[in-house]
C-alpha cells in the first residue's frame, strides 16, 4: 500500500491538511470564478432560447446544479461523518461539519431558483411536487444537522451525535424520497411533471455542465476554506498551530 | 436475559401506572389538537372527511414528539440510564424494551381513542379498523425513530425544540404511508399496499432504530 501512488492518508494529519488546503483553496475559487463568469456567458448569450419555455428557462443553468450538488453534497457529508465517526480521523469530522452549510445553501438556491422557474413556466411558485417536497425535507435535515451540532457544547460529542444523524438521515432519505412520490402521484391526478425532458441541445448541456463543474469548484474551495478554520480551532493547543497563529500568512 | 428485559419491561410500565397523567396528557393533545381544527377550517362535513387522514395523522405525529422528551430524560436524571449502559445485556436490546414500553403508554392509547375522533370527523364505520390498523402499525415507528431523536438530544440545551427538528422530517414516511391507507379507503380503494409497505417499515425500524439509539446513548453518555 506505502509504495503506491500518492499516500491520501498523509493528508488526514490535521498540519499537513491545513497547508494543503491553504494552497488549494485560491485555485479552485479562482477558477470556480471563471468558469462562472463562462457559464453565465454561454447560458445568457449564446445559448438559444428554448421554443417552449422561452428565456426564462435559463435560470435552470443555476438550478439544475444546484439541486445535484444539495444531494451529492448531503452524501459526502454523511461519508465524511462515517469515516470520523468509525476511524477519529479529525479532519473528515471537520470536513463533514464543513460540508453542511455549503449543502443547505445550495438546497436553498435549489428550491428558490424553482419557485422563479415555476412562476412563469407553471403559474405559481410552489408545487407540492414529489422532487419539490424530498428536496424542501432535504433542507430540514440539512437544518437538523447543523442544529445538533450546535447545540452540543463538547465538541467530540458533537462530532459524533451528528454524525450519527447524518447516517440515520442517509438511510432514511431514499425512503423518504419513495414514499413522497408515491403520496404525489397518489395526490395529484393532472399534474406538472418535472421528470419529463426534452432533448438537449448540445450547447444547452455543455452551459450545464460547465455550470456544474463552476458550482462543484465553488463547493470545494468553500467547504476547504472552512474545514481549515476548523482544524485550526480544533488543533489549537498543537506546535503546529501555535506556530501558524503567531506568524499568519 | 429474558428476565432482565421483563423486569424492565414491568419497571417502565409500573412508573406509568403510578403516575398515570404523563400518558394521559399525550392523550389529551391529541384529543384537543383535532377537536380545534373545525374550529379553524369550519364545520362543514364533507370538508372535515376529507381532511381526517391527514388531521388524524399530524395530530399523532406531534403528540408522540411531545412525549419523547420523557424518553430516557428521567431516567437520565436520576442516574439509572447509566446503570443500563452498565448492564450486561445488550443496549439495543434495553433500548428496545424502552421504546415498547413509551409506545404501549403513548402509542396505543392514540389508536385506542381514535375511533371516537374519526367518528367526530365524520368517518364511515366501516373506515375505522383500516384507520386503527395504520395507526397500530404507525406508531410503533414513530416511538422507535423517535428514539433516536430522543438519544441525540439528552443533556442538550433546548433539546425539547431540538427534537422536533431532528425527528419530524424522519416521520414523513409513515405520515404518507398511514394517512395514504385512509385515503384509498375513502376513495373506495385497498389499502393493501398502503398498510403492507407499513409493516416493511416498521419491521425496518424494529432492526435498525434501536441500533442506533443505542449508539447515540454510548455517545451522549460517555
Amino acid at each position: 500500500m506505502a509504495e503506491r501512488g500518492v499516500q491520501w492518508f498523509r493528508f488526514a494529519a490535521p498540519a499537513r491538511f491545513y497547508g494543503l488546503a491553504g494552497r488549494l483553496v485560491p485555485w479552485l475559487a479562482g477558477v470556480a470564478m471563471l468558469l462562472f463568469a463562462f457559464g453565465v456567458y454561454l447560458g445568457l448569450a449564446v445559448a438559444p432560447p428554448d421554443y417552449q419555455q422561452g428565456d426564462s428557462y435559463r435560470i435552470l443553468y443555476i438550478h439544475v446544479p444546484a439541486a445535484w450538488m444539495s444531494m451529492f453534497l448531503y452524501l459526502l457529508m454523511a461519508a465524511y461523518a462515517v469515516i470520523g465517526l468509525v476511524w477519529r480521523i479529525k479532519v473528515a469530522q471537520a470536513m463533514a461539519r464543513a460540508v453542511a452549510p455549503t449543502g443547505a445553501l445550495f438546497t436553498v438556491l435549489a428550491l428558490w431558483t424553482g419557485a422563479l422557474w415555476g412562476k412563469p413556466t407553471w403559474g405559481v411558485f410552489w408545487v407540492w411536487d414529489a422532487r419539490l417536497t424530498s428536496e424542501l425535507i432535504l433542507l430540514f435535515l440539512y437544518l437538523g444537522y447543523m442544529a445538533l451540532h450546535a447545540a452540543i457544547d463538547d465538541r467530540r460529542r458533537a462530532d459524533d451525535a451528528s454524525a450519527l444523524l447524518a447516517l440515520v438521515g442517509v438511510v432514511n432519505v431514499p425512503i423518504i424520497y419513495f414514499s413522497v412520490r408515491w403520496w404525489n402521484t397518489l395526490h395529484q391526478g393532472a399534474s406538472i411533471r418535472v421528470t419529463e425532458a426534452p432533448t438537449m441541445a448540445t450547447i444547452m448541456f455543455v452551459t450545464l455542465l460547465v455550470m456544474t463543474l463552476a458550482c462543484w469548484l465553488y463547493a470545494s474551495a468553500v467547504i476547504l476554506a472552512r474545514a481549515r478554520i476548523e482544524v485550526l480551532e480544533r488543533e489549537h493547543h498543537s506546535a503546529w498551530a501555535q506556530a501558524v497563529l503567531e506568524k499568519p500568512e | 436475559m429474558l428476565m432482565t428485559l421483563g423486569t424492565l419491561l414491568q419497571r417502565d410500565l409500573t412508573l406509568v401506572v403510578r403516575r398515570p397523567q404523563d400518558a394521559l396528557t399525550v392523550v389529551g393533545f391529541f384529543v384537543v389538537v383535532i377537536a380545534l381544527f373545525p374550529l379553524g377550517v369550519g364545520p362543514e362535513p364533507e370538508l372535515l372527511r376529507r381532511l381526517a387522514p391527514g388531521v388524524i395523522w399530524v395530530a399523532a405525529l406531534l403528540a408522540t414528539m411531545l412525549s419523547l422528551a420523557r424518553l430516557f430524560a428521567d431516567d437520565y436524571r436520576d442516574g439509572s440510564l447509566e446503570q443500563l449502559l452498565l448492564a450486561p445485556e445488550p443496549l439495543t436490546l434495553l433500548v428496545l424494551v424502552r421504546t415498547a414500553a413509551h409506545w404501549l403508554m403513548t402509542g396505543l392509547p392514540l389508536v385506542l381513542v381514535s375511533p371516537l375522533l374519526a367518528v367526530q370527523l365524520g368517518l364511515r364505520p366501516e373506515e375505522i379498523p383500516v384507520l386503527m390498523l395504520a395507526l397500530l402499525l404507525g406508531t410503533p415507528i414513530l416511538s422507535l425513530v423517535g428514539a433516536i431523536g430522543a438519544a441525540l438530544t439528552l443533556g442538550v440545551r433546548g433539546g425539547g425544540v431540538l427534537i422536533a427538528l431532528l425527528v419530524l422530517p424522519l416521520y414523513v414516511p409513515p405520515l404518507v404511508l398511514g394517512a395514504g391507507a385512509l385515503d384509498a379507503v375513502m376513495h373506495g380503494a385497498d389499502a393493501q399496499t398502503h398498510l403492507s409497505l407499513l409493516s416493511a417499515l416498521l419491521l425496518f425500524a424494529l432492526v435498525t432504530a434501536p441500533w442506533a439509539a443505542a449508539a447515540a446513548l454510548r455517545i451522549m453518555l460517555d
